[in-house]
């Protein structure tokens, strides 16, 4: 009830410890999914020539099959490299991670703009997210460097040079655009401006630990409000470069907001969870029934807008009945004997009808069991969001769910959780100078 | 029916004294019929008690009705009265008729809750307001007491009500 909750800025400082034995048992994980991912990639090895030998005495009774691929896979064809499944599989957890890191920042710069005081207790949770960043940066950095060709049909050779035979009239006209050079700048920038802005970000939350008044708090909101411009450009840059561009034939003006989309509900859903395990250990006392309301209804609020943004970008391409839209489509429905298909339908269903159904009552909201089943499936159903973003266009027919999937989402997993817990252990678990703290604290919606 | 409705009216001065005036009279066994306040003020719906609204479960049913409508009409008048390919699409399009079925949802709900609030709030044209006290709009805070909804008398309402800190206590009918 109102005015009467026993916790006040003075007592709610409260510091988490990453325990030695939370610590080895994710380090055992990341090895056990490093292990996984290497047996997996093993067997892929061992497993294909079979697979490939079945794929051609049926070619040519499935001749159509093969037309519906709009990405790159149609041209892994002939020299298809079994490695190149754990490429594409380290790609795609890099970038739906640093999705999940960048919304940290996002959010925390968001309660800022907006002045928010609620937020004030759990903000030190998504502030510490992005330091994570530092372990996805090298891997999309260095996979797209030496292994880029593998992911994006612009980087195969000779595809923009009019004298080869594998030149591409399409390709070669976004040139200007999709070349390694200006990729590089771009990838490298996008990293930059997110790392610099969140240690600036950090760095003055920490000092207002530290030294208190509101000075830090005006200069945070500053520097929230430049985030806010720079995830403006930043997000649809990395949308069109990292993901869209791997079916470079295709485009879509909705394609930015889509993954912005998709990135923000799992970040939400990332937040929420952390902090109803925290306060499964006993931390955060003060984060009240109120608190897990407003997380609640971001949750539910933001998959919503996903399917808003997916159904956009659904509806119009339907609707408008162009071949070369259509395909994009249609790869995933019925191209690749199908193979996609099940993730297309789990795809709308986890992140649409389960969260809009399960969080839609109040009570749902302000239930800690509901929330974490809603959080999982978020997460899960935003991974298969990913998935089927980026797998049709790479791997084709070679997809599929194996050790390879699930030993690098466990080791990404793993690290995240690790880098995160580390962070967090770097300060207090309350911003507890923050000016809104005490209204935070008396929260009561 | 009873024509005349009469209330006993608790005047107070203060929002922490008419949230714990509130506790208090309840406890004393006087069911409170409302409580008027300049602002709002956090926990007095706790305190007073009222049922949670179903106006939640109103909406969810406005909605799947509006949904059924919608359904109804784009089924009846392009599958079945009139049929048309339109854009070379089947009769039975359902990715086109979603913006539709949400408008649909979305028209019937809010009409649906509106007309509900207002019933349930007895706000229809012509409605003479019950006004209790007009300085509710102003600096005070109001607890009206039914007094056909009250097993206690009108003297002993008036000194729980005097006790719990009211500045004044008046008796108004309707």
């Amino acid at each position: 009830m109102a005015g009467h909750s026993h916790f006040s800025p003075a007592n709610v400082e409260e510091h988490f410890e990453f325990t030695s034995e939370a610590r080895n048992k994710l380090i055992t994980a990341m090895i056990v999914g490093a292990v996984l991912l290497g047996v997996g990639v093993f067997f892929l090895g061992s497993g294909e020539h079979q697979e490939v030998a079945h794929a051609a005495a049926g070619h040519a009774a499935e001749h159509g099959g093969e037309h519906l691929s709009g990405g790159a896979a149609s041209h892994h064809e002939t020299s298809w490299n079994p490695l190149n499944r754990l490429w594409v599989n380290l790609w795609l957890n890099g970038v739906f991670f640093t999705g999940i890191a960048i919304i940290g920042m996002f959010f925390v710069a968001v309660q800022y703009l907006a002045k928010a005081g609620w937020s004030s207790v759990v903000k030190r949770i998504p502030e510490a997210f992005p330091k994570f960043l530092y372990f996805t940066f090298p891997v999309l950095l260095l996979i797209f460097v030496f292994k880029g060709d593998v992911i994006f049909h612009w980087m195969h050779h000779g595809i923009t040079d009019p004298n080869s035979e594998h030149f591409d009239k399409i390709i070669a006209g976004k040139k200007g655009y999709l070349n390694f050079t200006f990729f590089l700048v771009r990838l490298v920038g996008i990293f930059v401006v997110w790392l610099v802005l969140w240690n600036m970000m950090r760095k003055k939350s920490l000092e207002e630990d530290l030294t208190g008044g509101t000075k830090n708090f005006f200069d945070m909101v500053r520097i929230g409000t430049g985030f806010v411009v720079a995830m403006g450009i930043s997000a649809s840059l990395s949308a069109w470069d990292w993901v869209m561009s791997i079916d470079t034939h295709w485009f879509s003006t909705m394609f930015g907001w889509y993954m912005f989309a998709s990135w923000h509900v799992t970040g939400l859903a990332t937040i929420t969870l952390t902090v109803l395990l925290l306060k499964d250990k006993g931390y955060m006392k003060y984060v009240s029934e109120s608190h897990l309301h407003d997380l609640g209804k971001f949750m539910f609020a933001f998959s919503i807008f996903w399917t808003y943004v997916w159904f956009a970008q659904f509806l119009l391409i339907y609707y408008a009945n162009m071949p070369e839209e259509t395909i994009y489509f249609l790869e995933r429905w019925e191209g690749h004997n199908k193979i996609y298909k099940a993730v297309e339908i789990l795809n709308v269903f986890m992140n649409f009808f389960f969260p809009f159904l399960i969080m839609m009552t109040r009570d749902a909201k302000r239930t800690p069991i509901f929330l974490k089943i809603c959080c999982f499936f978020v997460i899960v159903g935003h991974y298969l969001d990913f998935y089927q973003m980026i797998m049709p266009g790479t791997v084709g027919p070679h997809g599929g769910f194996g050790l390879v999937e699930f030993g690098s989402v466990i080791l990404f997993a793993s690290a995240f959780i690790y880098v995160v817990s580390n962070e967090l252990t770097k300060a207090s678990l309350v911003a507890k100078n923050h000016p809104f703290l005490e209204e935070a604290l008396h929260h009561d919606i | 029916m009873n024509t005349t409705e009469k209330y006993l009216v608790g005047v107070y001065d203060d929002e922490d004294e008419v949230l714990h005036a509130v506790t208090e009279v309840k406890e004393s066994g006087v069911k409170i019929e409302e409580v008027y306040t300049p602002f709002p003020i956090h926990g007095l719906d706790k305190a007073i008690g009222h049922p949670r609204t179903r106006i939640p479960i109103a909406a969810f049913m406005f909605g799947l009705t509006g949904l059924t409508c919608a359904q109804f009409l784009i089924n009846y008048t392009m599958v079945f009265d009139w049929p048309m390919i339109i854009g070379g699409k089947d009769f039975f399009a359902l990715p086109d008729w979603i913006p539709v079925s949400f408008e649909g949802t979305v028209l019937f709900t809010a009409f649906g809750m509106v007309i509900t609030f207002c019933i349930t709030n007895s706000l229809w044209p012509g409605k003479k307001p019950k006004t209790f006290d007009l300085r509710s709009t102003d600096d005070k805070f109001i607890v009206t007491i039914n007094m056909d909804k009250n097993k206690l008398s009108e003297a002993e309402i008036e000194t729980i009500l005097k006790k719990s800190g009211a500045i004044e206590v008046n008796v108004k009918q309707f």
